[in-house]
C-alpha cells in the first residue's frame, strides 16, 4: 500500500495490536473498578481487570503465571468479594456519595503520580527485546524445582500462612 | 515484541487507579479491590521486568508473582472477614463511620 | 510462544461481540409493550413476596474461602507434579515428597479446622 510508508509513528507488529487490545480491557476494567459508584459494578470492574491482567502475562510468556491469574484471582478472589458486597449491602445504596472528602486531593496526586512516574518511565532505555525463553514445560518444571529447594521456606511458610488466614477468617466471619 | 515501558505505562496507570480506590472510596470493599488492583500492577512489573531482564533463565520474577498472588489472597480473606465482622456489629462499611480508634 | 494464544483471544473477542450483539438488537428491534404483570421479577408463575436484594446468608462465605485455600493449593502442586519425577533422581525421593507432603498437611489442618468448627455444616 502506498502512503503507509510515509507515517510519522512505525505501523504497529500484531503483538503490539493485541497488547493495544488488552491494555484497553485492563484499563477500561481498572477505571470502573475506582470510579463507578456501584459497587456491584466495582466488582465486575475488577473481573474485567483481573482477565486483562492473565491477558498481559500471556504476552509476557508468564504462561503458567497467567493460568494462576485466572484461578485464583478471577475465580476465587473475585468470587470472594462478590460474596462479601452480597453479605453486606443493604443500606449502603445510593444514600451518600461513594467517596469521602479526600476524594478531590487523591485524584489530583493519582493523577500527578501516573503522570510522574509515566515522564519517568518514557525517558529511560528500556531493553527493547526479551531473551529467548526455554519453553513453557520446561519453565513450569523449574517453578516447581524452585519451590522445593531454593525457595521451600517461603513455600511453607505460605502454607502455614493460608493455615492463619483460614482459621483467623472462620473466626471472624462464623455467626 | 512489546517494548518494555508499554507494560511499565500499564502498570503505572493500573496503580494509580487502585490508588485513588484504596483512598478515596467511602466502601471499605472497594477500597479492598483497590488493594487488589494495585497488587496486579506490582505482578505486572516483576513479569515484565523478569521477561525483558538479563537472567530470564532464573524464574525469580515469576516465583515472587506466585507468591504475592498467594499472599493477596489469604489477605483478601481475612480482610473481608473483618469487614463482614465489622458490619454486623456496627452496621456499616462506611470507613468515615469506623472512627472508635480516633482520638 | 504469545502467538499461540491468538486462538483464545479471537475467541473471546466473538464471545463479547456476541454478547454484545444478543443484548442490543433485540433492544433495538424488540417491541417494548410493557404493563405490570411483565415488569414483575419471575419466580416461576409466583408472586414475588419479598426484595431478591437481601442479604445472604454467611456460609456461602465460608465455602468460598475454602475454595480459595484448596485453588492455591492446586497452583503450587501443578509445577511440583510436572517435576516430582526429576526430583526423584536429581535428589532423592524425601526431597521430592517431603516439602509437598508438609504443605498439604498444613493445608489438611485447616480443613479439618473448618470442618470441627462446623462450617461445613448446611443449616
Amino acid at each position: 500500500m502506498p502512503g503507509l510508508d510515509a507515517l510519522p509513528f512505525p505501523l504497529p507488529t500484531v503483538q503490539q495490536v493485541i497488547f493495544i487490545l488488552i491494555a484497553g480491557m485492563t484499563v477500561t476494567g481498572a477505571l470502573i473498578t475506582a470510579l463507578a459508584p456501584n459497587l456491584f459494578h466495582n466488582a465486575l470492574g475488577l473481573v474485567l481487570a483481573f482477565f486483562g491482567v492473565a491477558g498481559v502475562y500471556v504476552l509476557l510468556e508468564a504462561e503458567f503465571l497467567a493460568v494462576s491469574q485466572v484461578l485464583i484471582y478471577v475465580g476465587a478472589i473475585a468470587t470472594l468479594i462478590t460474596f462479601a458486597i452480597m453479605l453486606t449491602r443493604g443500606m449502603m445504596f445510593g444514600r451518600t456519595s461513594s467517596t469521602n472528602r479526600l476524594m478531590l486531593s487523591t485524584a489530583i496526586i493519582s493523577a500527578l503520580f501516573f503522570l510522574v512516574l509515566t515522564g519517568l518511565l518514557v525517558n529511560v532505555a528500556w531493553p527493547e527485546i526479551g531473551a529467548e525463553l526455554a519453553g513453557s514445560e520446561q519453565m513450569i518444571a523449574d517453578l516447581g524445582e524452585m519451590f522445593v529447594t531454593t525457595y521451600l521456606v517461603p513455600f511453607e511458610l505460605m502454607a502455614l500462612l493460608l493455615l492463619a488466614a483460614l482459621a483467623g477468617a472462620i473466626l471472624l466471619a462464623r455467626d | 515484541m512489546v517494548p518494555l515501558n508499554w507494560y511499565l505505562v500499564l502498570a503505572a496507570f493500573i496503580f494509580s487507579c487502585g490508588l485513588y480506590a484504596a483512598l478515596a472510596r467511602r466502601n471499605a470493599i472497594a477500597a479492598l479491590m483497590g488493594i487488589e488492583l494495585m497488587l496486579n500492577a506490582v505482578n505486572i512489573n516483576l513479569v515484565a521486568f523478569w521477561r525483558y531482564g538479563e537472567f530470564v533463565e532464573r524464574l525469580e520474577g515469576q516465583v515472587f508473582a506466585l507468591f504475592v498472588i498467594a499472599v493477596a489472597a489469604a489477605e483478601v480473606a481475612v480482610g473481608l472477614a473483618l469487614i463482614i465482622s465489622v458490619y454486623r456489629s456496627r452496621r456499616t462499611v462506611n470507613l468515615d463511620e469506623l472512627d472508635l480508634l480516633q482520638g | 510462544m504469545a502467538i499461540d494464544y491468538l486462538p483464545l483471544l479471537i475467541v473471546l473477542i466473538v464471545a463479547a461481540l456476541f454478547a454484545a450483539i444478543a443484548l442490543v438488537v433485540p433492544a433495538l428491534l424488540g417491541p417494548h409493550r410493557a404493563n405490570k404483570q411483565k415488569l414483575e421479577p419471575y419466580e416461576s408463575g409466583i408472586i414475588p413476596f419479598s426484595d431478591a436484594r437481601r442479604r445472604f446468608p454467611v456460609k456461602f462465605y465460608l465455602v468460598a474461602m475454602l475454595f480459595i485455600l484448596f485453588d492455591i493449593e492446586v497452583i503450587f502442586l501443578y509445577p511440583w507434579a510436572g517435576v516430582l519425577r526429576d526430583l526423584r533422581d536429581n535428589y532423592s525421593i524425601w526431597l521430592a515428597l517431603a516439602p509437598m507432603g508438609f504443605f498439604l498437611f498444613v493445608l489438611i489442618v485447616g480443613l479439618l479446622y473448618e470442618w470441627k468448627k462446623g462450617a461445613l455444616d448446611w443449616k
